[in-house]
């Protein structure tokens, strides 16, 4: 079988000019006794599309829930290593940093869409008024930019107050994603944002990413590799708990130096 | 015929493929006539209350039943009115909604929002332990132990009185409510409440801004079921609140309710035929559409909030 | 960026107030069966000797004892079990395995949830009216039984469905995929399979029929029993009778609940002892029943 060691996996080319907005740092992770993340190295870019693939079990949902420690909702679990949010230094793992702030700062979308049991308006107003907006022209102004940028203010602007569950399941995720950028996250992690989605939606998805890049770093977890080549700058490729090998997207579809890497795109195992 | 050849036969018949299919027939038609049963449980109640009603009614007018202040069919004269027993029922029902419902729904929320996995599996079966004292020691409980207790801090306060027994009566519907709202709340999917603390939200807020709402359906049911409960319950209420119809609302005052009516007209002696037999068919039937209207209302009410999630 | 630390705090504080509720409430119904037990057991446990259990009632309280309620109570569960267990499981079964989807399998569906939250004391009036007139039973313990063995019907076919319901699909198919008719599925696949939930579920349906008092109060159960049913059996052939589901009864509840209406303080020891026998029957059925329960989780896995 394939056995790596830590040097063998590459460094990345990022431009000279890139920033990082967040660096994982020999990072493992248990569930109980199980080691499931073995010593991560990772560096994501800032205003970037970072995509993390690998077959199923290999990891990568586990790794993005350590972004924004939702984990911690669980019994069991234990972290090693550092997760370094830029520019302020902070640790994302660390047992001092509290996790309600981190997961003020950094957003998730769910592979199911969770529409909450509300309006429309009330379901992008719940992030708001936790973190402590109360004034209503405000709540009102945010809403409105959350649901544009979503591309959904056109479909819903004249139902803001029915129920969220109306929507179609497509309508539904980017009411999610509407909801998560009324926080302005400094990080938005997409996990399988799409897999429960018909082709149409899933365009639309795909384009909405592509034109939030610019305002905020995002990562997302896809088992969809043709995903991960349209519309990621950089992708990770996981494998077994560890990262095989990690790239601009263009070097890791077209030329990856791993050959478990290369045996995945092409299809030999899944 | 040759005794071996009719023996081979008989056994090819049991074994035959015919036999086979019309052994289950029979076996299926009982079976249905098991669930069918029911059925025929549900005439036999409706119409035992209806055939004596008519009865009571053409002795005494509807008008009369449903407006008179005074409930005295055993004495002379007699008197029809249904609304002290009517004012008994809803003000204990009412007492020990207000304890149930509320405490009921906290408890569910904690159990299944905040409670460690062996903190909630120790507790549940304790408090399902509840429901299983007979109301009959509910009612022992209420008169001799609740009730001197209640005097301390209401003087004044007679031996028999709607408040002990409500309180009690309370206090015992809790696992009912939640119970049922915990089985609820937890068959709302994770990933739902994921979606909630990803945005920073904590328990609490959690737990009532979206699984609570999510959940509203199960949670509905619970409720209808502990005034189903409440409405119908009969020994706490006659030990505890004493057998005198009184029209008031005070819940100081003692007060019986409709139930406790026919247990006390059943204790004694009942001619088959008499008013005083007929009445308590009456009472019943009154009782019978009180809780038929509750479960009606809960069924449009949980229609209205199914999980769409 | 301790923008977010005030508010974290609060949601923090929140949280805490909260669990303090949670627990509290949560301890008030633990702590009022917790005192209910206490005391009965302070005014009961003194009274509860030989005597008690085998002495008939009396106008002297110190006298008096459950010997004819609790034979009642035996008897009268005796005809409730042989009833609602046949009854209700085969309903169960057949609603669970047999019905098709149409109009009156919902109909009977709806029915049952509807008895369910029948009031008992109707139970009651039912059974005076349809059992003990115009069926002619009578005021005896075949009328108590069957009674509450309507009672709690509703309550052994869900427990039924629920069992059944464990069982995977994939059990059913199989089997029938080798040729068994829907009955040999049911019995040699489904049942032994699901015959603890079915457990459970007639323990807990019996323990509630054991404290019903108002149900048997109405259709005419006496108060005040000298004598007991002839026993079921006898010394002569054919040496089984069944003329005690005729006689006249009382049960345990009904004992209980008229010493407690007695003005006549004594008497509240008499039916604190007889409400200590009662509450040590229920609990430990509904006990058991979570045992069994608890036990069957950790084992059954598919």
């Amino acid at each position: 079988m394939y056995s790596f060691s830590q040097n063998q996996i590459e460094t990345v080319g990022f431009e000279p000019k890139a920033k990082i907005k967040a660096e994982v740092k020999n990072l493992n992770f248990y569930y109980g006794k199980n080691k499931v993340l073995k010593d991560i190295n990772l560096s994501f870019a800032e205003n970037k599309v970072t995509a993390i693939i690998g077959p199923s079990g290999c990891g990568k949902s586990t790794l993005l829930r350590c972004m924004n420690r939702i984990h911690d909702l669980y019994p069991d679990i234990r972290y090693e290593g550092e997760i370094i949010l830029y520019p302020s230094g902070i640790n994302i793992v660390s047992p001092e940093v509290d996790p309600l702030e981190m997961r003020m700062r950094i957003g998730m979308v769910f592979q199911k869409p969770t529409a909450f049991p509300k309006s429309i308006f009330e379901n992008i107003a719940f992030g708001l008024r936790l973190q402590g907006e109360r004034r209503k022209n405000v709540i009102e102004e945010k809403v409105e930019q959350a649901l544009r940028m979503a591309f959904l203010w056109d479909e819903v602007k004249d139902r803001l107050h029915k129920s969220a569950y109306n929507l179609s399941g497509g309508q539904q995720q980017r009411l999610c994603i509407a909801r998560v950028l009324a926080t302005t996250p400094e990080i938005l992690l997409f996990d399988e944002p799409t897999s429960a989605l018909d082709p149409v939606a899933t365009a639309k998805i795909e384009e909405l990413i592509t034109f939030l890049k610019e305002k905020v770093t995002i990562i997302i977890v896809t088992h969809n590799m043709q995903q991960a080549a349209r519309i990621s700058d950089y992708t990770a490729f996981m494998y077994l708990g560890e990262l095989i090998e990690f790239n601009t997207t263009k070097k890791i579809f077209q030329n990856p130096s791993k050959k478990l890497t290369e045996d995945y795109i092409t299809g030999n195992f899944g | 015929m040759d005794p071996a050849i009719e023996r081979t036969k008989l056994s090819e018949f049991w074994d035959s493929e015919q036999f086979i299919r019309i052994k289950e027939r029979i076996i299926e038609s009982l079976l249905f006539l098991a669930a069918f049963f029911s059925i025929i449980i549900t005439l036999g109640i409706f119409g035992t209350l209806v055939y004596e009603s008519l009865t009571f009614f053409s002795r005494v007018s509807l008008i009369t039943f449903l407006t008179d202040t005074l409930w005295t069919p055993l004495f002379y004269p007699p008197r029809f009115g249904i609304l002290p027993l009517v004012t008994g029922t809803l003000v204990t029902t009412g007492i020990a909604l207000a304890i149930a419902l509320p405490i009921g729904s906290i408890v569910a929320i904690y159990l299944s929002e905040f409670a460690p996995r062996a903190v909630r599996e120790f507790l549940k079966p304790v408090l399902e332990l509840l429901s299983a004292v007979p109301t009959v020691v509910y009612g022992y409980f209420a008169l001799l132990f609740v009730a001197p207790l209640l005097q301390k801090f209401i003087p004044d306060l007679p031996t028999f009185s709607m408040l002990s027994a409500g309180i009690v009566m309370g206090i015992m519907i809790i696992p009912y409510v939640s119970s049922l709202s915990e089985d609820a709340m937890r068959a709302v999917p994770m990933s739902l409440r994921e979606s909630a603390y990803a945005l920073g939200a904590n328990r609490i807020i959690t737990a009532v801004k979206v699984v609570y709402p999510a959940a509203l359906s199960g949670i509905i049911a619970s409720y209808i079921l502990a005034v189903s409960r409440a409405l119908g319950e009969t020994m706490i209420v006659a030990i505890a609140a004493g057998m005198q119809p009184n029209l008031t609302l005070d819940p100081r005052e003692p007060a019986a309710t409709i139930t406790a009516f026919i247990v006390q007209v059943s204790l004694g002696d009942l001619p088959h035929g008499s008013i005083g037999y007929q009445s308590i068919f009456a009472a019943g039937l009154t009782l019978f559409l009180m809780t038929l209207i509750f479960n009606v209302v809960g069924f449009y009410l949980r229609k209205r909030y199914r999980e769409t999630y | 960026m301790s923008d977010f630390a005030k508010i974290i705090k609060k949601r923090k504080r929140e949280d805490l107030i909260f669990n303090i509720i949670g627990i509290s409430c949560t301890l008030v119904g633990i702590v009022t069966l917790g005192a209910l037990i206490v005391d009965l057991l302070i005014d009961g446990l003194p009274r509860l000797d030989w005597q008690f259990f085998t002495s008939y009632p009396s106008r002297f309280p110190d006298k008096a004892g459950i010997l004819s309620a609790w034979v009642g109570t035996l008897l009268v569960m005796l005809v409730t079990a042989v009833t609602a267990v046949p009854l209700g499981v085969a309903a169960g079964i057949y609603l669970e395995e047999y019905a098709p989807k149409n109009w009156l399998t919902s109909l009977i569906e709806i029915n049952i949830a509807n008895l369910a939250g029948v009031p008992s004391i109707i139970y009651g009036l039912m059974a005076l009216g349809l059992l003990v007139y115009q069926l002619h039973l009578g005021q005896s313990i075949l009328t108590g039984g069957i009674t509450l063995s309507f009672l709690i019907l509703p309550i052994v076919i869900v427990a039924t469905r629920e069992a059944l319901r464990t069982i995977p699909q994939g059990i059913r198919e199989a089997a029938l995929a080798l040729g068994s008719t829907n009955w040999q599925v049911v019995r040699y696949h489904l049942l032994p399979y699901s015959t603890g939930g079915i457990l459970t579920g007639v323990i807990i349906a019996l323990s509630r029929a054991i404290g019903e008092t108002a149900p048997l109060v109405t259709i005419g159960a006496l108060t005040f029993i000298a004598f007991l049913p002839p026993s079921p059996i006898q010394n002569q052939p054919p040496y089984v009778s069944f003329d005690w589901l005729w006689s006249p009864f009382s049960v345990l509840p009904i004992q209980m609940f008229n010493w407690v209406s007695r003005p006549d303080r004594e008497f509240a020891v008499n039916a604190a002892g007889a409400g200590l026998a009662l509450i040590t029957v229920t609990l430990t059925l509904n006990a058991a029943a979570i045992y069994i329960r608890y036990r069957m989780r950790k084992k059954i896995t598919w």
